[in-house]
């Protein structure tokens, strides 16, 4: 009997269903069942990717030199929101559920930028961003503030972590790019990294004056202490991280919020 | 009627998915910059390939002839679903590196292939054995890509660095274009020249002969 209807139109109809049945529900309750590890795999990322950009955890392992493990590591960090045109802190924010790039697409809670703003060409920017504050009794240690810019072939997602002079740069690190292999994905390249920290962010009036440059200048000049090697063969990416740095270290970034750090300590950020 | 062996081991050489019949070349170029996201590729379309093959086999007895393909297409990339979910739980860093590709082993027209030329007519086991083989075949081209360009494209392999390169304080300057898609055409071109000098066989009829040129002859 099989044989004989199986072209069927009822056939047709019976196996079409029945098979998209028993295939929804395989891949739907697999879906359920690793969402709970999934969603921590995400989390754990994420908190890798900081901690990398702070210099506290190895590019390669995923723990300290001292061997504590990321959460440990992270545990140590507070979450904030930070409204971005004024520098103060957002505490009707849910930092664990908000997202700063989900939040620069909605026209309700950003600000589109003009073509002499926007100098990391993002388009919109939004109205509150997140900090992670690693502070002591003594004072603030480090400060990680999620930044992105467009490089060549597309936006660059990444941390700049902050030393607690909020002067120095304490590292940048990035998760997600589409930058060539082999010459603007040498943003990943550990050396390169390491070459951003002690480098100083603002000169004496306060303004972000990073330079990403072919020959740094020699180290007596005053200059070299804002100079980057830049990347060869990747003048595109290194322009955009140069203009990404000073993009959301400037006034329309989080300058206002650093300002106010600088001058009020912990108290009131 | 193939026997077991056959179709287990004649897809690896004698009748490679990837050197013989020039399919499944999109992924074998993106995803074989470094060894590991290579072998997550392999095994990822072995499964998908043996099981898509099974399902496929089991059903082939009932599925209505016009809607086959769709049918078809609802297992693989049933899946190719459950394979990126698991990766995404479990090698989660992996599965960032490989981001689309593995959503585009659906598209591999080497399961699809099979499940069509293969699996409608043959029984479950003899199905599975022979999406194994095949992905198998597959993955032999994709590893020895991947053996090629990893560690001429970043001095490493496998992560671990073997040729000291430049930037890290060696003597290696690695060649940029390996780490570009099409360093992956001239290495799969070259396996394609050497397995066909090993065996002549898969060596193809060319498709017409050009005739002498006459013309000249004739003005003399």
């Amino acid at each position: 009997m099989a044989n004989l209807n199986k072209d069927s139109l009822a056939n047709t109809f019976l196996i079409a269903i029945l098979l998209c049945l028993v295939c929804s529900i395989v891949v739907s309750s697999m879906s359920v069942a690793l969402k709970p590890i999934q969603q921590l795999n995400k989390e754990l990322d994420q908190k890798k990717n900081i901690l990398r950009a702070a210099g506290m955890l190895p590019a390669d392992r995923d723990v300290s030199a001292d061997g504590r493990s990321i959460e440990e590591l992270f545990a140590e960090f507070t979450v904030r929101a930070v409204d971005l045109q004024t520098g103060e802190y957002v505490d009707e924010i849910d930092v664990v559920t908000y997202d700063p790039i989900r939040a620069a697409k909605d026209s309700a809670t950003s600000i589109a930028l003009s073509p002499d703003e926007d100098i990391a060409t993002l388009r919109r920017r939004e109205n509150v961003s997140l900090v992670y504050l690693k502070a002591t009794a003594s004072g603030i240690e480090k400060v990680v503030m999620p930044v992105r810019g467009y490089g060549l072939w597309g936006t660059l997602y990444g941390y700049l972590a902050l030393d607690g002079d909020l002067i120095t740069i304490a590292g940048l690190g990035f998760y997600q790019h589409k930058e060539t292999p082999g010459l603007g994905g040498e943003v990943d390249n550990s050396k390169w990294k390491a070459s951003w920290q002690g480098v100083r962010l603002f000169n004496d009036m306060g303004q972000p004056q990073v330079k990403l440059v072919k020959q740094r200048s020699a180290s007596s000049n005053p200059a070299a202490s804002y100079e980057v090697d830049a990347l060869s063969g990747a003048t595109f990416t290194t322009k955009g991280v140069e203009n990404m740095v000073n993009y959301w270290t400037g006034d329309d970034g989080f300058g206002a919020y650093l300002k106010r750090l600088r001058s009020n300590g912990l108290a009131q950020g | 009627m193939a026997t077991q062996k056959e179709v287990l081991i004649d897809p690896i050489f004698n009748n490679n998915p990837i050197a013989l019949q020039v399919l499944g070349i999109c992924s074998a170029l993106a995803v074989t910059i470094n060894m590991s996201t290579t072998l997550v590729m392999c095994l990822a379309v072995i499964f998908v390939c043996t099981m898509s093959n099974l399902a496929v086999s089991l059903v082939r007895n009932r599925v209505p002839t016009n809607i086959r393909i769709i049918v078809q297409m609802t297992i693989i990339s049933s899946l190719v679903i459950v394979v990126d979910q698991v990766l995404q739980a479990v090698a989660y860093d992996i599965s960032k590196s490989l981001s689309v590709f593995v959503g585009l082993i659906i598209t591999n027209c080497i399961v699809m292939g099979r499940a069509e030329a293969f699996a409608m007519q043959n029984g479950p086991w003899l199905s599975a054995l022979d999406g194994f083989g095949n992905a198998l075949g597959y993955s032999v081209i994709l590893i020895g890509v991947a053996l090629v360009r990893e560690p001429l494209g970043s001095g490493t392999l496998m992560g671990f660095d073997i040729i000291p390169t430049v930037a890290n304080g060696g003597w290696y300057v690695p060649n940029g274009l390996l780490l570009l898609a099409p360093s992956a055409f001239f290495i799969i071109g070259l396996f394609i020249w050497a397995i066909r000098s090993w065996k002549t066989d898969q060596v193809e009829e060319p498709e017409f002969e050009i005739a002498p040129n006459g013309q000249y002859k004739e003005a003399i």
